[in-house]
């Protein structure tokens, strides 16, 4: 592959007014992956329309390496043309009335009649979508749409590539497949890459960095781990797959121990992970619903230090998994798979015994 | 029958559907894309004709055409002769005339486009223009092909501009529809119905061949 431009690290720093919202955001992203994670409705596609310079903020400046993008004091603001971005789409847009090789090749009409050939070919090829070259896009599978847009924003190199939940929809092994010929591609032009998704599998597929956005505001950053075992939002937790959210109150503080122990409003108390908090304080407790152990009788000579009589109230089959839910003071959201529940009988009346591990519980902590 | 007449009013009619196209194309792309908030005032003016007596339309392109208007003091001082009752004023007429018959249906079709599709090109690089020649046109082709016939088949059958406007010259000004007031007048009543019916038969078989082409050709006015 041919030595790609100058990349430089993607640097934000703006603010745009909305009649419900405001964004604001400042950032710098370096090459490579970055996932822009967070509820739908928090700005996430008007951050990445702003930084392709399909909107304009109100105040601020981006820059890609040395080439202003926008700076609202020097009265800068390059048209979207003009910014060397690859942009995929949440809808991707193809143009519907050109084949999979038009499309792929439309952002190429400035390039001499050989090296067009030869890039298309590239690119299809990377994306392993040679085949589909003669088809119209309403020919193509979901899965044969987004290799395809992905293609067309990347064969005009671009010096970034901004990506609107680009793989909704797809399974884990299509996603993983395409993931990893992004990957390959970007080997070579090692050029920043924002991934924006409100979806936890998609978080993990592709690791690196993450920030969160809520509510126009970059909440926090870090690895996915870090970020998302400590989600900072009620909204973040229920995005980061916290299916248990339980509102309490801080009873006692054991320092010495690293934990404290809470009173939940159903009455029953959980040791939770040491918080900063004062005894009296109301906080909210987060727990994945996998994260959650059944026993058919009361266990003894556990680790955990939360065990909690309930009854199972509902189950549903979801596939892979069952949900139940299981009374136990407060009302617990708990997934099994399918075996472990036939072989306890969990079924809704049943009585079983909770177990949680002090640390499997987050607190949801505003700064 | 006169061949004269039809030749002239199908003359007439292409000179306009082609000329109306062209100055349409961008008049509706700026409408359906303009975030001016004046854009209702301009939008009335281009329907006018389809609520106004078309004598008052004619009487007005009249006024304007004749040796004291506007128009007519311009064309005298560009060409050399007058400008009322030549087929280069009925024509300019006509484009008022049939102007809401092309740019309806062009707005219509650009409005209904995916502006994400118009964001793509832009990111892809495409200038205004080639993303209009490349993505827009292509995309709204039901619309451009109901705004030419539509157009078309609406000069065809005019009538009360023309008079106005055109008087009644054979050959130069006296189109099908005068024709056949004419020959009505004239109590010649088998040479009206031959033209009357050569006409509806011509628009018939044009709005057909149309419509059976084009199946996404199907309303001359936009939803909204």
């Amino acid at each position: 592959m041919a030595a790609s431009l100058e990349n430089g690290p993607l640097s934000v720093d703006i603010r745009k007014q909305f009649p419900s919202f405001e964004l604001r955001v400042q950032h710098e992203f370096p090459a490579g992956f970055t996932v822009i994670f967070g509820p739908s409705g928090a700005g996430k596609s008007t951050l990445l329309d702003c930084i392709a310079g399909l909107l304009r903020p109100d105040t601020g400046a981006i820059r890609l390496g040395s080439t202003i993008y926008f700076d609202e004091l020097k009265r800068v603001s390059l048209p979207p043309r003009a910014r060397r971005v690859g942009y995929v789409f949440q809808s991707l847009a193809l143009f519907p009335h050109l084949t999979v090789e038009a499309n792929v090749g439309f952002g190429l009409d400035k390039v001499d009649e050989t090296e067009r050939r030869q890039r298309i070919e590239e690119v299809l090829r990377a994306f392993r979508i040679e085949p589909l070259r003669k088809r119209k896009p309403a020919e193509l599978s979901g899965g044969e749409k987004q290799r395809v847009a992905l293609a067309r924003s990347l064969v005009t190199r671009p010096g970034l590539l901004l990506l609107d939940e680009p793989l909704t929809g797809l399974d884990a092994g299509l996603r993983q497949a395409i993931l990893e010929d992004l990957r390959a591609w970007n080997e070579a032009q090692r050029i920043p890459i924002l991934y924006v998704t409100h979806n936890r599998d998609e978080v993990d597929a592709i690791g690196e960095r993450l920030i969160t956005i809520e509510k126009g505001r970059v909440g926090v950053s870090g690895t996915p781990r870090s970020v998302l075992d400590a989600p900072q939002t009620v909204a973040l937790a229920q995005a980061a797959g916290f299916e248990n959210l339980l509102d309490a109150h801080v009873v006692e503080l054991r320092k010495a121990d690293g934990v404290m122990r809470v009173l939940l409003a159903g009455g029953s108390e959980l040791e939770v992970p040491l918080g900063v908090a004062q005894p009296g304080d109301r906080v909210k407790v987060a727990i994945r619903a996998g994260d959650i152990l059944l026993a058919n009788a009361e266990p003894h000579g556990l680790s955990a230090r939360n065990i909690l009589q309930g009854i199972v109230v509902s189950r549903e089959e979801r596939g892979a998994l069952v949900a139940l839910q299981v009374s136990a003071g407060a009302m617990y959201q708990v997934h099994v798979t399918p075996v472990a529940a036939r072989s306890l009988q969990l079924s809704p009346g049943k009585q079983v015994w909770l177990v949680v591990k002090t640390y499997s519980c987050r607190l949801v902590t505003p700064r | 029958m006169s061949m004269e007449a039809i030749l002239l009013s199908l003359r007439l009619a292409m000179t306009v559907s082609v000329i109306l196209l062209v100055c349409a194309l961008p008049l509706a792309y700026w409408l359906a894309f303009t975030g001016w908030r004046g854009k209702f005032l301009l939008e009335s003016v281009i329907a006018l004709p389809l609520v106004l007596p078309p004598t008052v339309l004619g009487f007005y392109a009249l006024m304007a055409m004749g040796p004291r208007g506007v128009l007519g003091q311009a064309w005298q001082a560009l060409f050399g002769h007058p400008l009322a009752f030549t087929f280069s004023g009925l024509v300019i007429a006509s484009l008022f005339y049939s102007l809401p018959f092309a740019v309806q249906p062009l707005v219509a079709s650009f409005e209904s486009l995916d502006r994400r599709l118009l964001d793509a090109a832009a990111v892809l690089g495409a200038s205004r223009w080639r993303s209009f020649v490349r993505v827009v046109v292509p995309l709204a082709w039901p619309g451009v092909i109901t705004a030419v016939v539509l157009s078309f088949a609406h000069t065809l059958g005019e009538f009360g501009v023309v008079l106005m406007v055109g008087g009644n010259l054979p050959g130069i000004t006296r189109t099908i529809s005068i024709d056949i007031y004419d020959r009505t007048q004239a109590l010649d009543y088998s040479g009206a119905h031959q033209t009357a019916l050569l006409l509806l038969l011509v628009s018939f078989v044009v709005l057909s061949i149309v419509y059976g082409l084009n199946r996404k050709v199907w309303t001359p006015w936009p939803h909204r």
